[in-house]
């Protein structure tokens, strides 16, 4: 840094003057001051702080001085280049949040646009209701059992205590498959599935047996040929009528809301001794809190645990079962069972939102 | 059963005040539904019973006119003008008079018609709003009325009619008697048995010869008989009303008299002309070749399990079904031969769906009677017989009773209480089952109940339960939710079945489940051939439309008329699926009917379930119009067959499984833009576009688009292996095909992927391009290939070396070259 020892006395380097210096500092202060924009402060920059720039060519006359006055010209030069480089990127800060705002501001969106350019599908409520009920008794520890809708006669009717000639056979309004012998009939109920699961395994069974059951309706607003039913079963030891107004209050808890639980008619199904119709009130009615008929309920009967390989001396069981249909009726205000039956999207793609 | 409240309120002492609710809730806590409750019509104003004095015949006009005079109680008679024919002087009849409002708003006042003033209307039954089958005006016979008497009681106008819904298993409640009897166990009030009648000491010889061949059939056949009967006597009023209110036409007095007992006591009866019988009767049943003319006149060929009343000249009557024609009562009948009886209720049953014969009889047989009122519901339709139409019993009843003595049911006292969850003390189980008319013995823990007889159906102990658990009422069982054992949650097929819901809807299709009915022209209509195999379906032998007579054997009938009726609606862009069975058809053995007293035998059991067909859980999708929308941000995207195809993806990857497409050719796929889903090798399923005839059949948009598979098919999928996870860089490399048009993509795509070989991470096909300077018949394809090592950053010879090689067996395979 420091030159050689200059024999000479010094001489004073006008570009060095503080007066110079100070000048050089305002014209730079001005110049960037005066840019509009960041394209304008760059253009001006090279002519104050570029290697022509008049403070930096005054840097190169330091090495003239003697070492006592380059000392000093050198803190002189450095502090008025440090102000000026200071100010520069202040100025720059500054332009380029100028312009910042203004990108964003030029960026601006109507974010109400809408974009919905893949359509939304949903799944029928039939389905999702159905979901809803199974986990319900799944997470009672009740577990799912399927079987078929083309099912042996046997197992829809005998194996239920519904013999040949029983009058509520031909009350069911049954679907037969050809040929006449062929002991086939569209189930008329989810109950062949009761029959099918005691037939496979011994107690404790507790399974819950959804599904599309069949009977001869003409489809109108209030009847359909095709629907759907929830069948319950449990055969355990000591299992009592209030173990299944327990089960099915709990249902209707989860399903209804909290104030929902269940009162029972006196009813017959070949099936069950002693049997039930269940209302559930249901406080969410669209006509005001009331009791809505719901479905059926029992405790099995020996003959059907007889007929399945259970003994009825060492185990008792309950059963239930209800319709889909009108439960989605009633919890969500569906006024014609044509809406249910007829597939049309405006009415499905409502319940999409419900898994 | 519709049960009158004024009949009920003669059986049973109501409680005073008891309201129309209260008797509501009380047949409800019975078990007995009440269908509808049936309230008078609105009537107000004068209406009172009148007598005919004078009847003047007015002629001259279209019709004939009567001009009458009725006494209606006042000073004068009123004239009245009446076009009604059907009455005679002396009658008593129902007159409106000024100032009456009948049912309808039909106000009566005096006005001058057919040139006389009529000062009120002489009413039918129609205009009083308490019945529909009657012709001409009320007559209500000469005498048991004063004339001026209110109408509103004679006509039971302030009565309240319960219908009730009677459940198959009780076939006592199917009577006056019964529905008593229950009502008041349930209310605590006492009641009159109209059953218990004292009998008349008849003596003389028997009614007739009668023998009964089949005593497992009838174990009680009873006749009496009568003769010297007016057989124009009309019912009594009071009869008619019962059995209009009831729901039952008034025939005859003689039929009307045998439909009251059977509604009073639950006993069916059945009138024969005595005149016509030919000798001795004979209960039997029927052999093959055998005919009768039933009362409907249907000559009815009969089976060997038909069971048939005869006599020397062959039958004369289904046993509980229907009477024959030739010794049907008339107008001129005198002599009568009453019969009732008790038959086995399943051969009742049998009978009645054989000849498609139901009847009011046929119900309460098959429902079960009480064998014990056989001879009182003779002697009961025998003395209104006498009362009302002169006649006369003829020598003793017949009475071939064989009935063994019932069985006591053996109870364990605290059975009810195990079962019902409840605590009911012995007392209250003996108070229950007396109630309902069982005789309770025994001291011990064990009860020896011996059922009514009218209760054919209480034959095990749990049916007794039943009984003690209705009469206490369901208000006392406790709710408690019993603790099941750990279950297993749901089956892999279960979950599956979610999944592929929930990916469909996600990817923007509607679920649109169809009755699973079809019929041939919905099979023709898809274009299928002869011998397709969806052609081979199962039949309902009843179905709802002889159109659609079939279970559907593909989902896409249903699906594509959904998409159809939504379209027909209005919407354009419909994206549906549909999952569920489909049932194929086939030759199969019958399905064996086991006894039931126990499990089947394997065996047995194992051809049952053999005998049912497998149901496929199938998977369809059916797209038309705009898959995505035009919008603000351009135009929008026609669904076409790549849709269907990659919904099938959508579905593969939802159940876990790896699907693989080739071109295939099926029914009702357009042959050139069909793809064959395939899995592990076997075809699942197809998808592409429909072909332009099947769209052109349905009425459906061009390009509709359908996918269809067998989910079932899947294999259940494995649990999922992580795969390295390389941190190195991977390298980028873009392949330009040139490959002639009938090379499919994917072969492509796997030729290039066995060439590049294990550094390739991923391949994916970013362009398609036709056209110059791409040769004729020739097509650009090109990949976007990613490579990266698991263990180093690769080298530039490296990736060029997997480029040369890919390059290479693409080339070797599908001829392709590199783009210039």
């Amino acid at each position: 840094m420091s030159g050689a020892n200059d024999p000479y006395d010094p001489k004073q380097v006008a570009a060095l003057s503080q007066e110079a210096l100070d000048d050089a500092l305002a014209l730079g202060v001005g110049a960037f001051s005066n840019a509009a924009d960041l394209e304008q402060l760059a253009a001006v920059r090279p002519e104050h702080l570029g290697d022509r720039a008049p403070l930096l060519l005054a840097r190169r006359e330091l090495g003239a001085l003697p070492p006592a006055a380059r000392s000093d010209a050198g803190k002189r030069l450095n502090s008025v280049l440090g102000d000026l480089k200071r100010f520069y990127a202040e100025r720059l800060e500054q332009l380029e949040a100028e312009r910042d705002a203004r990108v964003l501001a030029e960026e601006r969106v109507d974010v109400t646009l809408p974009w919905d350019r893949t359509p939304r599908g949903a799944r029928h409520p039939l389905t999702t209701l159905t979901d809803r009920i199974a986990d319900i008794f799944v997470g009672m520890g009740y577990e799912v059992a399927d079987g078929p809708e083309l099912e042996a006669e046997w197992l829809n009717f005998d194996a239920l205590n519904i013999g040949p000639d029983h009058p509520s056979r031909s009350m069911m309004d049954t679907f037969f498959v050809a040929p006449e012998d062929s002991g086939l009939v569209l189930r008329t109920h989810t109950s062949p599935v009761q029959a099918r699961t005691m037939l496979d395994r011994q107690p404790p069974i507790y399974v819950v047996a959804p599904g599309r059951v069949y009977r001869t309706d003409e489809l109108d607003a209030t009847h359909l040929p095709v629907f759907h039913q929830v069948e319950g079963l449990a055969v355990d030891k000591g299992l009592t009528m209030a173990h299944l107004r327990g089960t099915l209050d709990h249902l209707a808890r989860q399903l209804f809301g909290a104030e929902a639980r269940t009162r029972w008619r006196p009813h017959f199904f070949p099936f069950t001794e002693p049997s039930a119709e269940f209302d559930v009130w249901f406080p969410e009615h669209r006509d005001g809190p009331q009791w809505v008929e719901w479905g059926g309920c029992g405790m099995v009967n020996p003959r059907v645990l007889r007929a399945c390989g259970i003994d009825p001396d060492v185990y008792s069981g309950f059963a239930f079962g209800m319709g889909i249909e009108r439960a989605l009726q009633f919890r969500s205000a569906v006024s014609d069972m044509h809406d249910i039956a007829e597939a049309d999207v405006r009415f499905t793609s409502v319940f999409g939102v419900e898994q | 059963m519709k049960v009158p409240v004024s009949w009920l309120s003669e059986l049973v002492d109501l409680p005073a005040g008891i309201s129309v609710e209260e008797l509501d809730t009380a047949f409800v806590r019975l078990g007995f539904e009440v269908e509808e409750i049936v309230r008078p019509p609105a009537t107000t104003g004068p209406l009172v019973v009148g007598r005919v004095l004078e009847i003047e015949e007015l002629t001259g006009f279209k019709k004939p006119i009567r001009y009458t005079q009725v006494d209606v109680g006042e000073d004068a008679p009123r004239g009245i003008v009446c076009g009604a024919r059907n009455f005679a002087v002396g009658d008593l009849v129902v007159a409106a008079l000024p100032g009456a409002v009948l049912p309808g708003d039909f106000a009566i006042a005096a006005r001058k018609t057919y040139d006389h003033v009529s000062d009120g209307m002489i009413c039918s039954v129609r205009e009083l709003g308490i019945g529909e089958d009657y012709a001409g005006i009320l007559v209500l016979g000469q005498d048991g009325f004063v004339p001026g008497t209110p109408a509103a009681d004679v006509l039971g106008l302030d009565d309240v009619v319960f219908d009730l819904d009677v459940t198959p298993d009780r076939g006592y409640a199917m009577s006056m008697r019964g529905i008593a009897r229950d009502l008041a166990g349930v209310l605590g009030v006492p009641w009159r048995d109209p059953a218990d009648l004292p009998l008349p000491d008849w003596s003389g010889a028997p009614a007739w010869d009668v023998t009964v061949a089949d005593a497992d059939r009838c174990d009680r056949f009873s006749m009496l008989a009568l003769e010297d009967l007016d057989p124009a006597a009309p019912s009594p009023w009071a009869l008619r009303q019962r059995l209009a209110q009831c729901g039952v036409r008034s025939i005859s007095l003689a039929v009307d008299v045998t439909n009251y007992v059977m509604l009073e006591l639950g006993q069916p009866m059945h009138a024969f002309d005595r005149a016509t019988v030919r000798g001795p009767i004979t209960v039997r049943k029927a052999t093959a070749g055998e005919r009768l003319t039933t009362l409907d006149g249907a000559d009815r060929a009969l089976t060997d399990d038909d069971l048939l009343i005869t006599d020397e000249s062959g039958p004369i009557g289904m046993a509980g079904v229907m009477g024959g024609a030739s010794t049907e009562i008339g107008d001129s009948t005198t002599a009568v031969l009453l019969e009732a009886a008790h038959w086995e209720q399943t051969g009742i049953s049998r009978g009645v769906r054989r000849h498609r014969l139901p009847s009011e009889a046929g119900k309460r047989f098959e429902r079960g009677t009480d064998p014990e009122v056989t001879v009182v519901a003779l002697a009961r339709a025998a003395a209104l017989l006498v009362e009302h139409g002169g006649a006369r019993v003829v020598g003793a009843p017949v009475d071939v009773d064989t009935r063994t003595p019932r069985q006591p049911v053996a109870l364990d006292a605290d059975l009810p209480g195990r079962i019902a969850g409840v605590d009911y003390t012995r007392a209250q189980v003996i108070d229950a089952l007396e109630a309902i008319g069982a005789t309770v013995e025994g001291t011990g823990e064990t009860l020896r109940v011996f059922p009514p007889t009218w209760r054919g159906d209480l034959v095990e102990p749990a049916d007794l339960v039943e009984e003690v658990v209705r009469f206490r009422g369901f208000d006392e069982i406790p709710s408690i939710l019993p603790t099941a054992p750990p279950g297993r949650g749901l089956t892999e097929r279960q979950r599956r079945r979610r999944s592929i819901g929930r990916a469909l809807a996600d990817a923007g299709y509607t679920e649109a489940p169809a009755f699973p009915f079809i019929g041939t022209p919905q099979l023709d209509a898809l274009g299928l051939p002869a011998d397709d195999d969806r052609r081979r379906v199962n039949t309902v032998r009843n179905p709802l439309s002889e159109e659609a007579p079939a279970l559907r054997t593909t989902l896409l009938p249903g699906l594509l008329a959904s998409l159809a009726r939504n379209l027909a609606r209005g919407q354009r862009d419909v994206a549906l699926f549909e999952h569920g069975a489909v049932f194929p058809g086939g030759e199969r053995p019958a399905a064996p009917l086991p006894g039931v007293d126990r499990r089947p035998d394997d065996a047995t059991l194992a051809a049952l379930l053999g005998a049912v067909p497998a149901q496929p859980w199938h998977v369809a999708v059916a797209i038309t119009g705009q898959r995505e929308p035009r919008g603000w941000w351009g135009p929008g995207r026609a669904a076409e067959w790549a849709d269907a195809v990659q919904a099938a993806r959508t579905v593969a990857q939802a159940a876990g499984a790896e699907l693989t497409v080739r071109a295939g050719e099926r029914a009702p796929w357009h042959p050139g833009r069909c793809a064959e889903l395939l899995v592990d090798g076997r075809v699942v399923g197809h998808a592409g576009e429909l072909h332009p005839k099947v769209c052109e059949t349905l009425g459906l948009p061009p390009r509709t688009s359908v996918m269809e598979l067998d989910a079932d098919a899947f294999p259940a999928p494995g649990v999922p292996q992580a795969p390295p996870i390389s941190t190195f860089p991977p390298v980028l490399i873009d392949l330009a095909l040139v490959v002639a048009d009938d090379v499919p993509a994917a072969r492509v795509a796997d030729a290039l992927a066995d060439g590049a070989g294990e550094l390739l991470e991923a391949i994916r096909l970013f362009d398609v391009y036709t056209g110059a300077p791409v040769p004729a018949g020739s097509r650009s394809l090109a990949y976007a290939l990613t490579l990266r090592a698991p263990d180093r950053t690769l080298t530039g010879e490296e990736a060029a070396a997997v480029r040369d090689a890919a390059l290479a067996a693409v080339t070797a395979a599908t001829g392709a070259a590199l783009r210039a």
